[in-house]
C-alpha cells in the first residue's frame, strides 16, 4: 500500500494534467490512474492474475456465493414492501379467499407482495428457491471439501468458518421462513419454542427470553426481523469475505497430476479466463433461480393461511435444511421424566437441540481428530481422491446416510401417503435405519474404495481393457490390455501413503496408537517403481495376463 | 360427537344396538320418517325398502348381516343408526361393498349400483333406525356461496379438517396406515355426507359444529382453492417436503451439470 503509484506502469503524472492533448488512451487510463493513486488499483491487480483450478467440483462454492448474492437482490426488494409487525388486521387485499379473515400485519404484507405488488411473487418465490439453494450449495461444496481433504493443514480454519456459515445460513432461512407469519411458519415457530422449552433447567426462561413473554407473543417478528435482515446476513457477510479472504491468501487446491505439486497451483489465471467463467456461471445460477421461480410454485402462504395456534395442517413441514431435526423429533420414543413437579423432555430435546449440537461438533473438531489419528502434520495443497482415504469417505457416507434417514423420517407423512404404506411401519422401519443404515453405508463404502484402490492398482501395473477378447494357443480367453500413459501413471501413484504412528510406547496413548493402525490398515499400497518394471516386461504377453481369473474365465 | 362416533363401534354397544333396532323396527316403524308419511308415499317407501333389503342380502349381508346389525369377525359395523347418508356416500364413492375388509374401505372409481339401487339401499337402512337422511340439493349446493362465505369457509376448513386432509384437501397419513384421502374433486353431496356420517376414523361433524350454511362455505372453499391457478407448478399441494426435493433435484441438479460443462469447457490461456 504504501507505493502504489511506483507498481504501476501506467501512472505518468502528467498524463492526468494535459488529458485533452492526449484523448485516446487517456479515456481509460485516467480514471485507472486517478483510482491507482488513491486505493492501489494496481496492486489488486495484480491479485487478479491468481490462478483458480478448473474441476467442476470447485465452482459448488460459487453457487452458494452467487445464491447469496441473488438472496441480497431480492431481500432487499422484499424489505421495501414487508410490515414485521404482529398487530392484528383485517384483510382487505385482492385475494378474495382471505378476504376479511384476521391476520398479522406480517401475513398481510405477505399477501399483497405476493397479489398487489407488481413482481413480488416473482421475487418472492425467487428469494424463496434461492434460498434453498443457498443452503444446498453450501451443504454439497462442504461435501466436495470434506471428500477431497481440502480441510487438512493449512485449511481447517477456513473449514471453521464454513462450518459457521452453514450453521447461521440455517438460522438465517429459518428466521425467514418464519417471518410471513402464515400457518406453517407459525407451526415451525411453536416447534422451535418447545425446542427451547425442553432444554433442562433455563428451558422456561429462556422462552421468555426469546419471544418476550410466553409463545407468541407480539416481538417475536420484529426480532426475528431485525436478525433475518440486519444480523445474520451482516454476520454471512463477514465470513463470506474472511472465507474468501482466506482462499486467496492459501490458494486454491488442486488435484494431482503430472506437474501439479504440493508446491505450485495449476490453472487459469482469475483474469481474464477464470472471470469470463465465474461470471458466466453467476448469469447461469441468476438464469436457473428465476427460471424456478418463474415457473415452481414455492410457498403459497395464501393456501396455508395466517398463523392460528388452534389450526394445523397435514404436510405441516419445515424447508429441508431443518427436515434432519423434524425427523429425528417424529421418530424419537416418548421418554420423559417427571421429577417434582418438573418436565425433563428428552424426546424433544436430544433429536433436536443435542442433535443439531452433535452435527455441528462433529463438523468442527473432524479435521482435528483426523490430524490427532493421523499424526499428519504437514501441508497439504493436493486433493486427495476419495477413495485412497477410505476411512474418511466411509465416514462421510455414513454420516450422509444418517442424515438422509432422518430426512426421511421428516417426511414419513409424505412417504405413507404417496407410496401406500402405514405411517407407523415408516416410523419403525427409520428407528432401526437410522443406526443401522449408516454403519452398513460405512462398510460398504470403504470396501467400495478399497477395490477402486485395486482397480487402480491393476491399471497402473497392466494397463488399461481394450475390450478385445484374446484366444490363446490352448484354448483360454483373455482380455488385451494396453500400457496407460505415464501422466495417468503418476496421477494415480502420486497420493501419500497412510502410515500408522510408529510405536513409542508411552507417549501416544493407546487408543490413539490403534486408531492410527485402525485408519492406516487395509490400503491397497502404490505400486513400488521395481513392481512397474516387472510389469512393463511382464507386459510383452500382456494377453495373458488374468487368464486365469474369474472374470476373463469366459474359456471353454 | 366424538363420543357418539367411538361408541357406536364399541363392541359391548352392538347386542344393545340390535336390541334397540329391533324394537325401532319391529314396533315404531311407521314413525321412522314422520315427515313424508302420506299413505300412497308409505307404500312406495315399503316397496322401496323392501327392494333395498333384497340387495343388502345379496350384496351387503356377508358382512354387515342379514339385518345390519354388523359382524364382528368381518369388522363390519352395525348399520341400524347410520342413515341413508351414510349408505349412499359409502356405495357411490365405491367404498363399499367393500372388497378387502381388513383395510381401510378405499374409494374406486365409479359404484356399481344404479341410482335406483343406491335409493333403495339407503331407504331400508334408513328404515332400521336414525341417521342423517341423503340430503337435498339446497342442503349442500355451494353455488349461492359469497366471496366472503368461501373466505369463511376457508377458516373453517383449516381449523377443523387440514389437520387431516392437508391445507388444500391433498390428503394426508393418518396413524396404523390409515389414509386421509384427497378431497379436491370429491362431489358437494359426498362432502356433505362426509360431514355428517363421518366414515372410518374421520369424526362426524354434526349441524350443532357445522351447520348446513357452513358446510357449503367449506365446500365453496375447496373448490375454489383448487380451481384458483398457482404460482407455477403447484408440486401437488404437498408443501416444504415436495419443494425441498425439487431444490435438490432440478435446482442444485442441473447447476451442476452446467458446472461440469463450464469446467470441460477448454480455455487457452
Ligand atoms: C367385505 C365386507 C363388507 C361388505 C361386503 C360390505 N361392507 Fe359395509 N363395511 C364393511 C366394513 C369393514 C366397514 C367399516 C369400514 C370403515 O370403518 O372404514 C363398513 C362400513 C359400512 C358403512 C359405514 C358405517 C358407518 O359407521 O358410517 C356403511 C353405510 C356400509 N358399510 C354399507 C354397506 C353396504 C350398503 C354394503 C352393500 C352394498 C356393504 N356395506 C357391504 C364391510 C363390508
Ligand atoms: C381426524 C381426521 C379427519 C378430519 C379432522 C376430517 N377428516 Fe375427512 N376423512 C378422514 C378419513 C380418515 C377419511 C376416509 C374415511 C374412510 O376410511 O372411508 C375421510 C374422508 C373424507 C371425505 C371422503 C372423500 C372421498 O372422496 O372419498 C370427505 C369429502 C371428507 N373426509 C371431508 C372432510 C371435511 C370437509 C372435513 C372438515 C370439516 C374433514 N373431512 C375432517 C379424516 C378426517
Ligand atoms: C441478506 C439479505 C436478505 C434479506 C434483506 C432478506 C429479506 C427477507 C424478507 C423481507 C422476507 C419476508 C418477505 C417474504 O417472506 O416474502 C424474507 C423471507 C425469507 N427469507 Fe430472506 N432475506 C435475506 C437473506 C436470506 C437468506 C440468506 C436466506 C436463506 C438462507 C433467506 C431465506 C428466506 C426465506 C426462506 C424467507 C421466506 C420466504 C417466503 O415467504 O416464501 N433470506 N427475506
Amino acid at each position: 500500500m504504501a507505493k502504489p503509484a511506483e507498481l504501476s506502469p501506467a501512472s505518468p503524472a502528467m498524463e492526468v494534467r494535459t488529458p485533452p492533448k492526449d484523448p485516446g488512451p487517456s479515456k481509460l487510463a485516467g480514471p485507472a490512474t486517478w483510482v491507482d493513486e488513491r486505493i492501489g488499483l494496481a496492486k489488486l491487480m495484480s491479485n487478479i492474475r491468481k490462478v483458480f483450478p478448473d474441476h467442476w467440483s470447485f465452482l459448488l462454492g460459487e453457487i452458494a456465493l452467487y445464491s447469496f448474492v441473488i438472496l441480497l437482490l431480492t431481500g432487499v426488494f422484499l424489505t421495501i414492501w414487508f410490515k414485521p409487525s404482529m398487530a392484528e388486521v383485517d384483510y382487505a387485499g385482492s385475494y378474495e379467499l382471505l378476504r376479511h379473515v384476521r391476520m398479522s400485519e406480517a401475513f398481510s404484507s405477505t399477501l399483497s407482495i405476493s397479489f398487489d405488488i407488481r413482481g413480488g411473487l416473482l421475487v418472492r418465490q425467487i428469494h424463496h428457491w434461492s434460498a434453498m439453494l443457498f443452503v444446498a450449495a453450501m451443504t454439497v461444496h462442504m461435501l466436495r471439501v470434506f471428500f477431497t481433504g481440502a480441510f487438512r493443514k493449512p485449511r481447517e480454519l477456513n473449514w471453521l468458518i464454513g462450518v459457521g456459515l452453514l450453521s447461521i445460513g440455517l438460522v438465517e432461512g429459518f428466521a425467514g421462513y418464519s417471518l410471513p407469519d402464515d400457518l406453517l411458519s407459525g407451526t415451525g415457530l411453536r416447534f422451535v419454542d418447545g425446542l427451547i422449552r425442553s432444554i433442562p433447567l433455563i428451558g422456561t426462561w429462556a422462552e421468555f427470553f426469546v419471544f418476550a413473554g410466553e409463545f407468541p407473543g407480539t416481538l417475536v417478528i420484529p426480532r426475528l426481523y431485525m436478525v433475518h435482515i440486519l444480523l445474520v446476513p451482516g454476520l454471512l457477510l463477514g465470513l463470506i469475505s474472511a472465507h474468501m479472504a482466506l482462499l486467496v491468501y492459501h490458494k486454491h487446491t488442486h488435484w494431482p497430476a503430472p506437474g501439479r505439486t504440493n508446491h505450485n497451483i495449476q490453472g487459469y489465471p482469475f483474469f481474464p479466463i477464470y472471470v469470463a467463467k465465474a461470471g458466466g456461471f453467476f448469469f447461469i445460477v441468476f438464469g436457473i433461480t428465476i427460471l424456478m421461480g418463474a415457473l415452481i410454485q414455492i410457498n403459497p402462504v395464501w393456501l396455508y393461511g395466517p398463523y392460528n395456534p388452534s389450526q394445523v395442517t397435514a404436510g405441516s413441514q419445515p424447508d429441508w435444511y431443518m427436515g434432519f431435526v423434524e425427523g429425528a423429533i417424529r421418530i424419537i420414543p416418548n421418554w420423559e421424566w417427571h421429577v417434582l413437579g418438573t418436565t425433563w423432555s428428552w424426546n424433544i430435546f436430544l433429536p433436536g437441540v443435542a442433535l443439531m449440537g452433535l452435527l455441528f461438533t462433529a463438523l468442527a473438531v473432524y479435521p482435528f481428530i483426523e490430524a490427532w489419528i493421523t499424526g499428519d502434520k504437514s501441508e497439504h495443497h493436493l486433493l486427495d481422491r476419495p477413495r485412497n482415504a477410505p476411512n474418511r469417505t466411509a465416514f462421510g457416507v455414513a454420516g450422509m446416510a444418517a442424515y438422509g434417514m432422518l430426512w426421511l423420517a421428516g417426511g414419513n407423512d409424505i412417504i405413507a401417503t404417496q407410496f401406500q404404506v402405514s405411517l407407523n411401519n415408516v416410523t419403525y422401519f427409520m428407528r432401526v435405519a437410522v443406526f443401522v443404515v449408516p454403519v452398513l453405508a460405512f462398510i460398504v463404502t470403504k470396501r467400495i474404495c478399497l477395490s477402486l484402490q485395486r482397480a487402480d492398482k491393476d491399471r497402473v501395473l497392466h494397463g488399461s481393457e481394450t475390450n478385445i477378447i484374446v484366444r490363446s494357443p490352448d484354448g483360454g480367453y483373455s482380455e488385451a490390455h494396453v500400457p496407460i500413459s505415464q501422466g495417468e501413471a503418476y496421477s494415480l501413484t502420486r497420493h501419500p501413503q497412510l502410515d500408522a504412528l510408529p510405536p513409542n510406547g508411552e507417549k501416544l496413548g493407546r487408543t490413539r496408537q490403534r486408531l492410527s493402525r485402525w485408519y492406516a490398515d487395509g490400503q491397497v499400497p502404490t505400486p513400488t517403481v521395481e513392481e512397474i518394471e516387472a510389469a512393463a516386461h511382464h507386459s510383452d504377453a500382456p494377453a495373458l495376463e488374468g487368464s486365469d481369473t474369474a472374470e476373463s474365465g469366459v474359456s471353454h | 360427537m366424538r363420543f357418539l362416533t367411538s361408541g357406536r363401534r364399541h363392541k359391548a354397544a352392538r347386542p344393545l344396538l340390535l336390541l334397540l333396532s329391533l324394537f325401532l323396527v319391529g314396533a315404531v316403524y311407521a314413525a321412522v320418517s314422520p315427515a313424508t308419511s302420506s299413505s300412497a308415499e308409505g307404500v312406495a317407501d315399503a316397496q322401496l325398502v323392501a327392494a333395498g333389503k333384497n340387495l343388502f342380502a345379496v350384496n351387503c349381508a356377508s358382512c354387515h348381516g342379514l339385518n345390519a346389525e354388523g359382524l364382528a369377525q368381518q369388522g363390519a359395523p352395525n348399520l341400524t343408526n347410520v342413515g341413508a347418508a351414510a349408505v349412499d356416500f359409502q356405495v357411490r364413492t365405491r367404498r363399499m361393498p367393500m372388497a378387502n375388509p381388513l383395510t381401510q374401505a378405499v374409494p374406486g372409481s365409479k359404484t356399481i349400483f344404479t341410482d335406483d339401487e343406491i335409493k333403495a339401499l339407503a331407504a331400508y337402512v334408513a328404515s332400521l333406525g336414525n341417521g342423517p337422511a341423503i340430503p337435498d340439493q339446497n342442503q349442500y349446493d355451494p353455488s349461492n356461496v359469497s366471496a366472503e362465505g368461501a373466505a369463511r369457509g376457508g377458516d373453517l376448513f383449516r381449523t377443523n379438517c387440514s389437520a387431516c386432509h392437508n391445507f388444500k384437501g391433498a390428503g394426508g397419513a393418518l396413524p396404523n396406515g390409515v389414509v386421509a384421502p384427497r378431497i379436491e374433486n370429491t362431489p358437494p353431496e359426498q362432502v356433505w355426507e362426509a360431514l355428517r356420517t363421518g366414515p372410518g376414523q374421520m369424526p362426524v361433524f354434526a349441524a350443532g359444529a357445522i351447520p348446513d350454511q357452513d358446510v357449503q362455505k367449506v365446500i365453496a372453499y375447496i373448490k375454489q382453492v383448487n380451481a384458483a391457478p398457482s404460482a407455477g407448478l403447484s408440486l401437488g399441494g404437498l408443501g416444504p417436503v415436495a419443494e425441498g426435493f425439487w431444490a435438490w433435484v432440478a435446482g442444485i441438479g442441473s447447476l451442476v451439470l452446467f458446472a461440469i460443462w463450464i469446467a470441460t469447457r477448454g480455455t487457452r490461456a
